[in-house]
């Protein structure tokens, strides 16, 4: 049975948390060599999990992309709250 | 070798504060409710002081502590809105696909991406933005996937859905978040420079 994009997309979805019972598996393979938008979609997939895994990695450092920080009123808040244990 | 390094309770805000709050914000996307987060690994920690076992660095065993918190507060989420929430149906219009499964706009070629896309401000901010655009239970799976790194095993026991149905809830919100990103980021040649 051939395999139609709404599937194939549901698949590659599903490959990034299971492996795929291997009729499967060569299903998309084999679609994915005939298919440019669906080889596009997977590509765009795997780069969106590689760049939110190294945002993760570099949030975790001091001086984290995001330069988030606590506001001075939730510092005090907290402060206040460890000192009232 | 000394031992572990511990700092007094009074020192913990200055010392960990930005660090939990950085993390616990880049997986719930709302500050307030970060901030709570916070203040409360501490004031756990404070209580279970004798848990640290000082096998590990005190930063990654308040970062344990947040965990739960953060796996808490998604599991709170789950029971409150995952009724009306579900996984509605595309709307006519929506779906990317038409009636026989094929494409009816795919994918557009996004072009080169500078390497280090993962530490600009921008695209971090669109990113956040885009996942806030799902509803809380698709971005809550995403994120226990894709930022926890979770199993699916783990994720089903936090959101009570079955493995099944998580992976409905992922397939979409990677889609949405795709198209998302698509339209607000790569279309937008913000990733051209660097």
């Amino acid at each position: 049975m051939m395999l139609s994009c709404k599937d194939v997309t549901q698949l590659i979805s599903r490959s990034m948390d299971t492996s795929l019972p291997v009729g499967k598996r060569i299903g998309v393979r084999i679609h994915l060599l005939i298919c440019r938008f669906c080889a596009r979609y997977e590509k765009q997939l795997l780069l969106i999990r590689e760049t939110v895994r190294r945002v993760v990695a570099a949030e975790e450092l001091p001086g984290g992309p995001s330069a988030e920080a606590l506001s001075e009123d939730a510092r005090g808040r907290i402060r206040q709250a460890l000192q009232s244990r | 070798m000394g031992y572990p390094e511990r700092v007094d309770p009074s020192d913990w805000v200055d010392r960990y504060g930005d660090y939990l709050f950085r993390y616990a914000l880049l997986r719930l996307r709302d500050r307030s409710a970060a901030e709570d987060l916070v203040q409360e690994t501490f004031l756990a920690a404070l209580k279970n002081r004798e848990t640290f076992s000082g096998g590990s660095s005190e930063a990654t065993w308040l970062v344990g502590i947040l965990k739960h918190k953060i796996a808490d507060h998604f599991r709170r989420q789950a029971r409150e809105g995952s009724l009306p929430d579900g996984d509605p149906p595309d709307r006519p219009g929506e779906s990317p696909f038409n009636s026989a499964g094929h494409w009816q706009s795919g994918p557009v070629e996004w072009g080169a991406n500078p390497a280090d896309l993962f530490r600009q401000k921008e695209f971090l901010d669109q990113l956040a933005e885009c996942l806030s655009d799902l509803s809380p239970n698709h971005a809550n799976a995403f994120t226990l996937r894709e930022i926890e790194g979770l199993s699916t095993g783990e994720i089903c026991k936090v959101l009570n859905v079955t493995e099944t149905n998580l992976w409905v809830i992922l397939h979409r919100a990677r889609m949405l978040l795709r198209r998302c990103l698509e339209t607000r980021w790569f279309l937008r040649g913000a990733g051209k420079g660097s």
